[in-house]
């Protein structure tokens, strides 16, 4: 994996690699960003949302040899039923009881991954459940080509399927929290019992705004399960939820369109300290950049919370850290 | 007396080890998120730190446990204190609501595992202290880093106990975990009261983390993290704030975790904690020994 000096920059592969991963983070990170941003909630557990959509749709396909096309919309809305059921008690509860609820739901869903060997392939990890999708891509990327005379290997076909979507979540989300449900959805978030008054049911709308944001994580699982072709419970450790934080927190607290910036800047980051090849990084091996890249991310986001809590576009008046 | 039994006894006194160990390092996560509003997700790499400093005593300056438990203790406890001046204390005095210093705790994590990581790789380690002799003591059997544990526990439940109880410092503390407001209005000089609260969750984090090593006769960068949990299960339980909860609330799932392995395969020992951690935030979440104001 590691190139030669300066030859990772100018490779096309590695900042097509980086694309995909910043486009991934950005379906994720905006379904944070509508839950946190918009409806005000602490979710740590965003992971265990993804987790679910990853692998719900990899089992329907191995074990019961459903379609691609069948399984990724199941998987959706199974991670948006569990968004449900968690939400429901657990929206009751104070802002800090419910950020630590959530990520102890999703470590449970990750020992339940773990250790459902049989289902699950446990921590030997899922495979086989790529065939349809990579045979989609080959011929997806052989007439792409025949029309742009551009090679396609499988990263840049994923490549134009992932910003695509990108794109047209942060349209739904937009026309969505500025619509008059997203309006309630602000009111809910600046004053509870205001809006309750005015005879909105603020659980019914968190609840909601929860849902969409879990079928956010799926969707951005079901993208993760093809850019990694198999599927370990260590990717799904609470680790990435904070990495969603960071993101959502890098653009800007309730700026949509800050998220994409900020998974693009972290997706550089991140991807960056682990295969580029000059000096200082020259002088770390593998184990060490993973822990300096995760330093850095630790300092970043330190500094955000005590210089620049409102992220890079956000506003001072919309902050919502500090109540 | 039957093999069922004596399984029962035998986890029941595994929970009541690992139990000790949460309690321990759950007592400072309760009084820093009670008394300063941080709910620290750092606090789990304290005990990594802790347990590290220790490996660094025992091993690289050969002392023996009790100087590398005392090494422990006072580095942690100097961390902790050094995190409050440079990094708390100024959050604070910037305005930093909850949800920042929360977010805030979650970057030093990162930052504190990795530096260990960086420093001590991912291998694990191992202190030079025999633990692997043990006891049978015909109902259970008992090896001696789990006596070592409990000893160690039970030493400083009742010291703990009664330094919060007896003590001026100790009493302040519970007074700010209660109410800061009242607590400064009757003369409490609260910055003091706080550097001891940091002096007494490091050090307890440090020591804590120390026993996790010994105890899993290994430690590892991610150590104190994955205890970090089951801690807040104990502090939950045991109401936010609450030292004495804290304490008994670690014994609970301790037991619970160990207990739940006649029910239940041993790798969902804390999805079953987690479990019992959630259920209580929903049915009680003044703790089992709180009050309802409290919430």
């Amino acid at each position: 994996m590691s190139a030669p000096f300066l030859g990772a920059i100018l490779s096309i592969e590695f900042w097509q690699y980086v694309a995909v991963t910043a486009g991934i983070y950005s379906i994720f990170a905006l379904g944070l960003q509508l839950q946190f941003g918009f409806a005000g909630l602490l979710n740590f557990g965003h992971i265990g949302f993804m987790a679910i959509g990853s692998y719900t749709m990899a089992m329907l396909i191995v074990h019961a040899s459903l379609p691609m096309w069948i399984s990724a919309p199941i998987a959706i809305a199974t991670a948006m039923l569990f968004g449900l059921i968690i939400g429901i008690p657990a929206l009751r509860l104070r802002a800090d009881y419910l950020a630590i609820t959530t990520i102890a739901f999703s470590e449970i869903i990750r020992i339940f991954i773990l250790n459902s060997v049989r289902w699950t392939g446990g921590p030997q990890g899922l495979l086989g459940f790529a065939t349809e999708y990579t045979d989609f891509s080959r011929s997806a990327g052989r007439r792409l080509s025949s029309i742009t005379h551009i090679g396609f290997d499988p990263d840049r076909v994923l490549l134009v399927l992932v910003w695509p979507t990108v794109l047209l979540l942060y349209l739904v989300l937009r026309k969505l929290t500025r619509s008059p449900w997203g309006r309630v959805l602000r009111a809910i978030r600046e004053d509870e019992d205001a809006a309750d008054a005015l005879g909105k049911n603020p659980l019914a709308y968190k609840l909601q705004a929860l849902a969409i944001g879990s079928a956010f994580a799926a969707i951005a699982g079901i993208f993760f399960s093809y850019q990694l072709l198999y599927l370990t419970p260590t990717e799904f450790e609470p680790l990435f939820t904070f990495f969603a934080w960071v993101i959502v927190l890098l653009g800007g607290t309730a700026r949509l369109g800050g998220v994409p910036v900020g998974a693009v800047i972290f997706a550089v980051i991140f991807a960056g300290t682990r295969f580029l090849e000059f000096w200082p990084l020259s002088l770390l091996d593998d184990g060490d950049r993973a822990a300096v890249r995760l330093i850095v991310v630790g300092l970043i986001l330190i500094g955000l919370m005590a210089f620049r809590p409102q992220g890079i576009f956000g506003k001072k008046e919309e902050l919502l850290l500090d109540r | 007396m039957g093999p069922a039994m004596n399984e029962f006894v035998q986890l029941t006194v595994n929970g009541l080890v690992a139990g000790s160990i949460i309690a321990i390092g759950a007592v400072g996560l309760t009084l820093v998120y009670g008394i300063l509003r941080i709910v620290n997700f750092a606090h789990g790499d304290y005990l990594t730190f802790g347990a590290y400093m220790a490996f660094v005593a025992n091993v690289t300056w050969g002392l023996n446990a009790y100087a590398a438990a005392a090494t422990a203790i006072v580095l942690t406890a100097a961390l902790a204190v050094g995190l409050e001046f440079g990094l708390w204390r100024p959050m604070r005095r910037r305005g930093a609501g909850v949800t920042s210093l929360f977010l805030t705790s979650i970057g030093l994590a990162l930052v504190l595992r990795n530096a260990v990581q960086f420093e001590w790789g991912t291998t694990p380690f191992r202190y030079r202290i025999d633990v692997f002799q043990s006891y049978d003591l015909g109902l259970f059997r008992i090896s001696r880093n789990q006596i070592t544990v409990v000893a160690a526990a039970t030493v400083l439940i009742v010291g703990l106990g009664l330094f919060l109880a007896r003590t001026r410092i100790g009493k302040a503390m519970r007074a700010l975990a209660d109410n800061v407001d009242l607590a400064a209005v009757s003369g409490i000089d609260t910055d003091r009261i706080v550097t001891w609260t940091w002096i007494v969750a490091g050090g307890l984090a440090g020591l804590a983390g120390m026993l996790l090593a010994v105890l899993q006769a290994s430690l590892n960068p991610n150590s104190g993290f994955n205890a970090l949990l089951p801690m807040f299960a104990a502090v939950v339980l045991g109401g936010v704030g609450s030292a004495y909860g804290a304490l008994a609330g670690g014994i609970v799932i301790g037991l619970a975790m160990e207990l739940s392995t006649l029910a239940v395969p041993f790798q969902y020992k804390e999805a079953v904690a987690f479990g019992v951690m959630i259920l209580a935030l929903l049915l009680r979440p003044q703790g089992l020994f709180g009050r309802a104001r409290v919430v």
